[in-house]
């Protein structure tokens, strides 16, 4: 099949099912679930980018989302502003802010970026929680206004559905765009060998960068659609634990898979709504998730799933 | 003139606690290349096993003082054994997410043994206060000086004097040329991990009585003593002592002279100028900038 056809069939049917869903389930809590796999997905592709493709890692990714969402809260709450005004802002700070805390920390290796936005992460919580006046404090922001397009509800059931996933599906097709592009063998070379990518002409420090502004402007946005959908949002929402959730689905749906991010971030999202045992035992559990995928599945369960699929066709 | 001597007291107390755990950083990243993320989670569990044996269970200080080490070093190889050693591609993205979701299981694990209030325990001593200068400083600071200098010198005795200890320095130097040489370094690894898990042990037992102890507590710690091994260069065991107490004094400073809400900010920034302007460290180092 010519890949041309074969993106258009996978695009359809994930619309497909996408429509089918918002339009037939009826159940405000099942389409809100839905929903917040979508928000996720959104976060784990972006991280996906810098993680699995560029092998950098981010420890403090819930800070940008957590960016999106105070800068647009902080913006319609105290001035007034529309959302849709807001979110070039919102945005545009997450990047800036990536830009500036990558320029130091990305030029050097693995743990350093590690250690650099586990503390960025740490610091912009405090600082959520700090900041009262503006922020609200520990105990949150209330009031955000909702989404909405003339008389059109975006914040609510299947409309924001539909909003999330189309952002999802524009997302996916980007960065699969960007993973075929030359910025995308780029960052496989740096992620494969730094040094052999900066020796046959790769500016490694500024594919780095970008692509940290890129996932940290995506999380931004999927921070902006949860601040005005739950228009309420406080700083335990984007704090450590919620770094590494997303560390999570990434290293689950597996590496380098934009798919896959899809897998990590549904099963992470659904198994905690099915399994109420979760809630006591969460720590532990993402905790052994992450030590048992990295050490007997390097790759992703999505990767093992693919290959054990192919090893019983070629049977 | 007494205000700064009272921050200076403050400085060096969380500075001696900054420059043990700072110190298990860098000895393990000397001998492994690695950055452990757990790290901080040691430090609380120390400190939640001392409350327990000492104050609860009632045993006498020293002994609760020995076993919550021996009980953190051995926690330290465990930890090697089940989650280091197994893995197959051991690359630096692969090892960060093992560290931290060990960190993340530890710190859930005590949570549920725990639970999740703070609990305090008393000072080692009940000395009044020294007052010098017009400043006071608490006994519990002189424990921790104390201890924290004694483990400093105890840790050059062991590199410097024993066969081990320089075993461990050839490791640290060329893995390679050192297994050559017919050191087994798999065993040096373990050791490292026994060491430093035991210092955190170690810096959690001597802060248990100046905090408050309980399950969230690592991350925060586990973050300044990364900052502090990076101020003295990663890799650097002296560099790391200094770097604690650089970092302790500033913090105190600017709680102090600026505002209380900068405490944690101090660290950060520092790291971040860190990275930016002298990735190798104060005192130099090993070279880790290598882009």
């Amino acid at each position: 099949m010519k890949p041309i056809l074969r993106n258009i069939l996978v695009y359809g049917a994930f619309i497909g099912v996408v429509a089918a869903y918002g339009l037939l389930e009826k159940s405000t809590y099942y389409l809100q679930l839905a929903t917040f796999v979508g928000l996720n997905t959104l976060l784990a592709v972006g991280l996906n980018m810098l993680m699995g493709y560029a092998g950098q890692i981010s420890l403090g990714h819930a800070a940008f989302y957590g960016l999106g969402a105070y800068v647009s809260g902080m913006l319609t709450v105290h001035l007034g502003w529309s959302p849709w005004a807001t979110l070039p802002c919102a945005l545009f700070a997450a990047g800036a802010v990536a830009y500036v805390v990558g320029l130091p920390t990305l030029r050097l290796t693995g743990y350093y970026l590690a250690m650099g936005t586990l503390g960025f992460g740490m610091i912009v919580n405090i600082l959520f929680r700090e900041f009262r006046r503006f922020t609200g404090g520990p105990s949150g922001l209330p009031g955000l206004p909702e989404l909405t397009i003339g008389s059109i509800n975006l914040s609510h059931g299947a409309n924001a559905l539909f909003l999330v996933w189309g952002c999802v599906i524009v997302a996916f097709f980007i960065c699969e765009r960007i993973v075929d592009s030359r910025m995308g063998r780029a960052l496989r070379a740096i992620h494969y060998s730094e040094r052999a990518a900066a020796a046959v002409g790769v500016n490694t420090a500024s594919a780095k960068l970008a692509i940290f502004v890129f996932a940290a402007v995506i999380a931004a946005l999927a921070g902006f659609l949860y601040a005005h959908m739950i228009t309420f949002i406080s700083p335990s929402t984007f704090n450590f634990l919620a770094s590494v959730k997303l560390v999570a689905m990434v290293v689950i749906g597996g590496m380098a898979s934009i798919w896959g991010s899809l897998l990590g971030a549904s099963l992470l999202t659904l198994l905690p709504d099915f399994l109420h045992v979760f809630a006591e035992y969460e720590m532990i559990i993402y905790g052994l998730i992450l030590m048992l995928v990295m050490i007997f599945f390097p790759e992703g369960l999505f990767k093992n799933l693919v290959k054990l699929y192919e090893r019983a066709k070629n049977r | 003139m007494p205000e700064f001597y009272q921050y200076l007291f403050s400085g060096l107390t969380n500075g001696a606690i900054y420059a043990i755990i700072a110190l298990g950083f860098s000895m393990l990243f000397a001998a492994t290349d690695l950055i452990n993320f757990a790290h901080g989670e040691f430090v609380m569990i120390g400190a939640l096993i001392l409350v327990t044996l000492w104050p609860v269970m009632g045993l006498p200080l020293p002994l609760a003082f020995v076993i919550t080490v021996l009980a953190t070093g051995i926690l330290g190889i465990v930890f090697e054994r089940l989650a280091i050693r197994t893995v197959k591609k051991p690359d630096p993205i692969v090892l960060v997410i093992i560290t931290v979701g060990a960190g993340i299981f530890l710190r859930g694990v005590a949570m549920i043994i725990w639970g999740k209030t703070a609990k305090g325990a008393p000072p080692f001593s009940k000395m009044p206060p020294l007052e010098i200068g017009g400043a006071y400083l608490l006994a519990q600071s002189v424990w921790i000086l104390g201890i924290v200098l004694a483990t400093v010198l105890v840790m050059h005795f062991f590199y410097s004097r024993t066969l081990t200890g320089k075993a461990m320095s050839a490791c640290a130097i060329n893995k390679r040329a050192a297994s050559l040489l017919g050191i087994a370094t798999q065993r040096m690894t373990l050791l490292a991990f026994a060491v430093s898990a035991a210092l955190g042990g170690m810096a959690g037992v001597i802060i248990a009585p100046i905090t408050m102890n309980e399950y969230e507590m690592g991350a925060i710690l586990g973050l300044k003593g990364f900052c502090a091994a990076m101020l003295g260069g990663l890799g650097n065991s002296w560099g790391a002592v200094v770097g604690g107490f650089a970092l302790g004094i500033a913090e105190a400073m600017a709680v102090g002279y600026v505002s209380s809400s900068m405490k944690d900010a101090v660290a950060f920034l520092l790291l971040l100028l860190i990275l930016y302007v002298r990735p190798t460290g104060i005192l130099g180092g090993k070279a880790i900038a290598r882009f």
